[in-house]
């Protein structure tokens, strides 16, 4: 029998490259724990008296603080993309389509890099944690030890899953493809466990419940239902789907800013489009989600409600405010430039439709912005009579945050239906009719989501809570589920009067879709902040308090910059893993610039293609920055 | 027939015109944070607009772009366009400068008015029965301690009213005491201004301490009569609370 040393060096070498990359990631990490398994091993002993540990320099909370935050991000993506990866798929098995496999595909390839590197970031927080936070894993840990298990054999699972899947893909195409579509569920619905899983361990922590007598897997199973759970986990699958439309947008984006030939432009100013509209996607069902969310905050405990919402972090949601409205102008915009520059002559048609609706969304945003307590200086102040304006404060209010919200998200919805109907005409009878009808229906239903926002200032908060704001929800819900349908109908028999043509947007267009991402990426760590700050000093609220040097709120400012470095440190982090993934795409790459005299002018395409009659000036701008 | 350029400027000083001038005919002058952030979303609005299409952006941006790259400038364009070089920095800096520069004026004020109440008020239940001997005994002790400052009509406008800063608050406005619950009034008229954490500026509220004064019954039946007398619901998560 031959020993480790006897092995040939070749075979090793062999085994190494054909391991995959994952196991390789994972391998690498556990070597590296390795000695702190020893030392948490050797150090047993003290460890039981000893509450916290810092690290020096940066200090113990901000350390968890970014590493947290960069496992939560990474996290959302993992668990976001396989959700419209299968989806698309899906559609691309029932159309016949290989554009959208292929697509699926690129998505899935994003993943599996990702995945690692999450992985990775999850060990780095658990040891973190515990050797940081002794006490309170203990804590943890004695409450919730059996989902741990649950845990580890979902992750088993999912990894399993991801490994056929994404090595299985083009062996299981034909009579196997509704097998790898069911491995991809099976994938999701591993994904959705594990983010519901940890999710409760986190949401004990803000909303903790009494835990009565019995085994351990009942006692972690009544932890686990506390009153945030569910809010929580509707609202970061919704918003996984954000983040990772989003920066699959993004990506899309930066490819497209840098095609060289026409089928990459035309490809990645698609899978753009399909980013941006999974983002818009997820957007719109996302601010209900959160309503919900801070409603159970609310009753569960009306000083974290009011810290939140009306206390010391009532800024971050004028902030939060802000960046959404960035997100909700983003889309739009990028979906309008999609009308003028896909869709040739069209640009006059709807000018004026455009116009209104950029109105409408930004006198909402003004809305949405204007804080209740107001910024002013002693002079201002006293003239307003306080920080509370008497006409405009009513803005600052939940009843018109919601209002304009619902518009907002209307709005949104029929900028997609406009795009959705552009260069086509309706062949139908009844289509004159059905477009009446729909548009009767758009004001009956902006109207009334304005008088309900109206008649919320003189009901008491449960009826606006319970019923108004529900109603406005269900009234846009409404139109979403009877105009999907009806336009989808519509479409069927229409014909094309102007074929929609890719590859044709702006720069800006790339760049818009990078904007969208990284506002998205910022708004997941403000508002992690908040929901992490609104516990105040406690670990876990109410239960175990925070004794360590850490234990008090940071200023808003400082608050921020760290933020801004957890976006910058994740953007870096994506790009990385981006590259990581594409670099076999430098082969078709080279292939691709051979084929560089088929581009219009001979030149390499900026995003938007060559400079045409049109574009000039965009290609002009672009030459005098060079 | 106006440009793009033009019409935005036109729109833009509209828009200011209006918030600086016009709306404090009707009601209180505007903040200049808040008119900042109403004329950078005009100005969003503005750029999202002229960026739209190849031909609006050419109609927006390219007189920009042609003026600044100096083409074919001779005279008063050229002048022009080193004037706007030399000035547009200078006002930067000045900016900058004024921002930075010591000053005596207080800091912009950023007090939160309504913060989270102490851990022991949370959940408290008022324990007087919400009939009309209640609300009648709350108002008689509201128009005893309360209207001097509040208001007869709970409108904030008392006869005390115009010596505080902050005033007292207005409990008609639907943002006062409609997006509270009971036991949060209950804490405010309790512990008074020096019962208010840091982020709400203890210092800068005169509200009285009225546990001194007060048993709380009294405190619970003022509430009661509050409400009642401003035509406002305390927020409740149940309806039949």
């Amino acid at each position: 029998m031959k020993s480790a040393n006897q092995i040939p060096q070749s075979n090793v070498k062999n085994f190494l490259e054909k391991m995959p990359t994952l196991f390789k990631w994972v391998s690498f990490l556990s070597v590296l724990l390795l000695p702190v398994i020893a030392m948490a091993a050797g150090a047993e002993t003290k460890a039981m008296s000893v509450e916290y540990r810092d690290v020096p320099g940066i200090g113990s909370r901000n350390l968890v603080w970014i590493v947290a935050q960069q496992h939560l991000l990474l996290a959302g993506f993992v668990l976001g993309v396989p959700i419209f990866g299968w989806v698309c798929e899906l559609v691309g098995w029932k159309t016949k389509e290989a554009r959208y496999d292929k697509l699926a595909k690129e998505f899935t390839k994003l993943l599996t890099s990702a995945y690692a590197t999450t992985a990775l970031f999850g060990g780095i927080l658990l040891f973190l944690l515990i050797g940081l936070y002794p006490k309170l894993m203990a804590y943890l840990t004695d409450m919730f030890f059996p989902s741990f298990l649950v845990y580890c054999l979902l992750f088993l699972a999912e990894t399993a899953t991801l490994y056929m899947y994404w090595y299985g893909w083009d062996y299981m195409q034909g009579n196997k493809k509704a097998f790898h579509l069911f491995l991809g569920f099976l994938l999701n619905l591993f994904a959705i466990g594990i983010m519901i899983v940890p999710n409760s361990w986190a949401t004990f922590q803000a909303s903790p419940v009494v835990v009565g007598d019995g085994d351990a897997w009942t006692r972690a199973w009544m932890a686990m239902q506390n009153p945030t759970w569910w809010p929580v986990n509707i609202h970061r699958l919704i918003a996984n789907v954000v983040l990772g439309g989003f920066i699959v947008g993004a990506y899309a984006g930066i490819r497209y800013l840098l095609a060289v030939s026409r089928e990459e432009r035309e490809h990645y100013d698609w899978m753009g489009y399909v980013g941006n509209f999974i983002g818009v996607f997820g957007m719109l069902p996302l601010p209900f989600a959160g309503y919900w969310l801070m409603r159970e905050v609310y009753q569960y405990n009306q000083q974290m409600g009011i810290t939140l919402m009306g206390g010391f972090l009532a800024w971050l949601f004028i902030l939060q405010a802000m960046l959404i409205g960035v997100l909700f102008l983003g889309a739009n915009y990028y979906f309008w430039m999609g009308i003028t520059y896909r869709i040739p002559g069209s640009e006059n048609s709807y000018k004026k439709p455009i116009m209104a609706m950029l109105v409408v969304l930004l006198l909402c945003l003004g809305v949405w912005m204007t804080p209740h307590t107001l910024v002013a200086s002693l002079a201002e102040a006293q003239k307003m009579g306080g920080t509370h304006h008497p006409l405009l404060g009513v803005f600052g209010v939940m009843s018109a945050k919601m209002t304009v919200a619902n518009i907002m998200i209307l709005v949104t919805f029929m900028s997609f239906i406009m795009y959705w109907r552009a260069g086509k005409q309706e062949t139908a009878g009844w289509a004159k009719a059905a477009k009446a009808i729909m548009n009767g229906l758009l004001a009956i239903a902006a109207v009334a989501v304005i008088v309900l926002g109206v008649w919320g200032y003189f009901v008491p908060a449960i009826i606006r809570i319970n019923y108004f704001s529900v109603a406005q929800v269900l009234i846009v819900g409404f139109i979403m589920v009877t105009f999907t349908p009806l336009t989808a109908l519509l479409l069927k028999s229409a014909k094309t009067t102007t074929e929609m043509v890719w590859g044709k947007m702006p720069i800006r267009a790339g760049y818009c879709l990078v904007l969208n991402a990284v506002m998205v990426i910022l708004l997941m760590s403000l508002m992690g902040y908040a929901r992490s700050s609104s516990r105040v000093h406690w670990h876990i609220y109410g239960v175990m308090r925070d004794t360590s040097e850490y234990a008090f709120s940071p200023a808003l400012g400082y608050a921020a910059a760290f933020m801004s470095l957890n976006t910058f440190v994740y953007c870096l982090l994506v790009a990385f893993i981006f590259w990581v993934a594409t670099l076999g795409d430098k082969a078709k790459a080279q292939q691709a610039k051979a084929s560089m005299s088929d581009v219009p002018g001979g030149t390499p395409a900026m995003a938007g293609g060559a400079p045409s009659s049109g574009e000039k000036l965009e290609s002009g701008i672009l030459e005098n920055h060079k | 027939m106006r440009g793009p350029i033009t019409s935005g400027a036109i729109l833009l000083a509209g828009v200011f015109v209006f918030l600086k001038f016009i709306l404090p005919l009707f009601t209180a002058p505007l903040p200049a944070s808040l008119i900042y952030l109403y004329m950078t979303l005009a100005f969003s609005g503005i750029m999202l607009y002229g960026t739209m299409s190849a031909s609006s952006l050419e109609s927006l941006m390219g007189p920009v772009f042609r003026f600044l790259s100096g083409e074919g400038q001779s005279g008063t364009g050229k002048l022009a366009r080193l004037a706007v070089l030399v000035l547009f920095p200078l006002l930067v800096g000045w900016q900058t400068y004024t921002s930075l520069a010591p000053s005596d004026l207080p800091p912009g004020e950023n007090r939160t008015i309504h913060p989270a109440p102490p851990g022991e008020f949370v959940g408290l239940a008022n324990p007087y029965q919400n009939n009309e001997a209640n609300i009648n005994m709350g108002k008689g002790l509201y128009a005893a301690y309360c209207s001097p400052c509040h208001g007869a009509n709970y409108d904030g406008k008392g006869p005390a009213a115009k010596g505080f800063n902050p005033p007292p608050a207005n409990f008609a406005d639907p943002g006062t005491i409609a997006q509270l619950q009971e036991s949060y009034l209950f804490w405010r008229i309790k512990k008074g201004g020096v019962g208010l954490p840091v982020e709400a500026m203890p210092w800068k509220s005169a509200m009285p301490r009225w546990e001194v004064e007060l048993p709380d019954e009294f405190i619970w039946k003022i509430i009661m009569g509050e409400y009642d007398g401003a035509h406002q619901s305390p927020r409740t998560w149940e309806e039949d609370d």
